[in-house]
């Protein structure tokens, strides 16, 4: 008799979640597994509640009900976040003070930084890297404030990747975004996905990405009303309603 | 004998000296967090906590310290719990700190000579004791502010992103607010309660006219408040003036001639890039590759019979469903 080798904790384990934002229940009943490697879009309409999904998912959020785990570990006890990316949904990168693209990438690295520690060689080498990806090597030393929306999304971007995760969340990330970015990004996104990245991405519009999902997770109205292989009409979020017939795969009882 | 052999002198000097690198160096988070205005509540606080000293006959700078601190532990723990009861709590904790001062020093019997020496400084009455008090707070402010440079960078630069990377968000958050506290108490004898806010807020100001990173404006910041200071203390001896408002006056000098050549060398970097390597701004979008339409058979015009659709420059015709455009000699895809 065998023993089969330990299947990896799943990167991404929702059960029965349900948040609360002031009173609302944002999300009802919320079941999702997310094997690593996978590369998840979740889509829907405005209100839906993926972002409040993806919030929860990464521990801004408490959980009303349910818990979510990160590598098998709940989230309020999971201390090992250099595994994990995150790119919020920003409209801008820049604070009240001037920052460079190089000192907002360098903030990534914080979850494997000492405190009181400068920053190492390894560490210098892991944020040109992430520029190289982003392709924003030669604007390093410029404020962030002074670039686009598009070039500030790949700031962001990079400042996830650069602590190497190997699970990248995504929110909104094209929103607002050129195209030119958009394909920069898709790039950035495919290379990862290469090396094992498990990737769950919030968004209205893939764009380029649409290649690069092998699932998609509906949401309508906090409940997630299909979960399946990604097609043409979800990666518009083209959602029907009352889709409760058994014969097409992936959709939900609503 | 000159100024500076005198000893007040000697002190005033070296309380100005470490307050104008504390306070700018405090201030660059402050400021950077949106938070530009918390050094001036925390100092409407600490004069409850100079009154205290005063009635207690105890040393004001101690009970400034634990007041001060206090209050800026509540503004803190206000602004993380609510929202827009925030503004109303801290308004409230602002007056609350004014009055109660006013009201204490009055009871204590002390006119308003004494509390105004802590309102806007003053250099005569930097004791020894004072000063001891005051450099180990300014060197301790400047070791957590450099020290812990990168993790409060990141908790006032982008707070939800700081968390997700496991940082003690909330933990960080206090200790920007005790570290201004402690530099409101530092900054007191020098600039007073009611400007040190100034010294926190316009360095940073100035600085960031004519800088681009968040560690050239941090170090710019601390320089320009350290030339204020001195300057201003100087020019107090000379003047017969409170210091505080020299200080304040040349600093925010400084931020007018800043903000000049800042516009002028941006105008002059404007004219110098060419507009070549700008990119499309957001909703443009960059152009699509162009499909050529395989073995078109027939050459669209105003009477072939298919529907005309204006698109952007030019006009695409509706062929079995999608559109064709003319380009040179071929039909394009679009």
């Amino acid at each position: 008799m065998t023993v089969e080798p330990a299947e990896p904790a799943k990167a991404v384990q929702v059960a029965d979640l349900s948040v609360d934002l002031g009173g609302r229940l944002v999300l009802r009943g919320i079941d999702l597994q997310i094997r690593q490697g996978e590369v998840v879009a979740v889509l829907g309409t405005n209100g839906s509640g993926k972002s409040t999904l993806i919030k929860t998912v990464v521990g801004l959020l408490p959980a009303a009900r349910g818990e979510v785990r990160l590598f098998g570990t709940p989230v309020p006890r999971f201390r090992d976040w250099r595994r994990v990316g995150y790119v919020p949904q920003r409209i801008t990168a820049a604070g009240g003070v001037p920052a460079t693209v190089y000192e907002v990438v360098s903030s990534g690295l914080l979850s494997k930084r000492r405190l009181f520690t400068p920053l190492g060689a390894a560490g210098k080498q892991a944020i040109e890297e992430a520029l190289e990806v982003v392709d924003m090597a030669d604007r390093r030393k410029d404020a962030v404030a002074e670039l686009s929306g598009g070039q500030q999304q790949r700031v962001l971007i990079a400042r996830a990747l650069v602590s190497g995760p190997e699970l990248l969340i995504l929110d909104e990330p094209t929103a607002g975004v050129d195209l030119a970015s958009q394909q920069i990004f898709a790039d950035a996104i495919r290379e990862r996905v290469a090396r094992g990245t498990t990737v769950v991405m919030v968004s209205h519009d893939l764009g380029p990405m649409d290649a690069l999902i092998d699932r998609s997770v509906v949401m309508r109205r906090g409940r997630i009303v299909y979960d399946g292989p990604p097609h043409a009409s979800q990666t518009h979020a083209h959602v029907h309603h009352s889709h409760t017939t058994d014969d097409e795969p992936g959709w939900l009882p609503s | 004998m000159t100024m500076f052999q005198l000893e007040f002198m000697q002190r005033a000097l070296i309380a100005g000296l470490l307050t104008g690198l504390s306070a700018p160096a405090i201030g660059t988070y402050l400021v950077q967090r949106r938070l530009s205005l918390m050094g001036d509540g925390i100092g409407h606080i600490a004069i409850t906590g100079v009154a205290l000293g005063l009635l207690t006959g105890s040393a004001p700078v101690l009970t400034a310290i634990i007041v001060s601190i206090a209050g800026a532990t509540a503004i803190e723990l206000v602004r993380a719990r609510g929202k827009a009861t925030g503004d109303v709590a801290l308004a409230l904790l602002f007056y609350g700190g004014i009055a109660g001062g006013v009201l204490l020093i009055g009871l204590a019997g002390q006119g308003a000579a004494t509390l105004n020496t802590y309102l806007f400084g003053s250099l005569t009455t930097v004791s020894q004791s004072d000063l001891y008090v005051v450099v180990g707070l300014a060197v301790a402010v400047l070791i957590v502010a450099i020290g812990l440079g990168p993790q409060l960078f990141a908790v006032c630069q982008d707070e939800e992103f700081a968390r997700t990377t496991g940082l003690r968000v909330q933990l960080l958050n206090l200790v920007i607010a005790v570290m201004a506290a402690v530099t409101v108490t530092v900054a007191m004898r020098t600039v007073g309660l009611l400007l040190v806010s100034a010294l926190m807020v316009v360095p940073v100001a100035t600085a960031q006219q004519i800088t681009r990173s968040f560690r050239s404006t941090f170090i710019t910041a601390c320089v320009i408040g350290v030339a204020a200071c001195l300057a201003g203390i100087v020019t107090s001896y000379n003047a017969d003036v409170a210091p505080g408002a020299t200080i304040v006056v040349l600093a925010l000098a400084g931020f007018v001639v800043a903000a000049t050549v800042g516009t002028l060398l941006r105008r002059r970097a404007g004219r110098a890039r060419p507009l070549a390597d700008e990119e499309p701004e957001i909703g443009v979008p960059a152009p699509e590759p162009h499909v050529v339409s395989a073995g078109h058979p027939h050459a669209h015009n105003q009477e072939c019979g298919h529907k005309k659709v204006e698109h952007g420059d030019h006009v695409d015709y509706v062929h079995d469903g999608h559109l064709h455009a003319a380009h040179g000699d071929h039909w394009d895809e679009h």
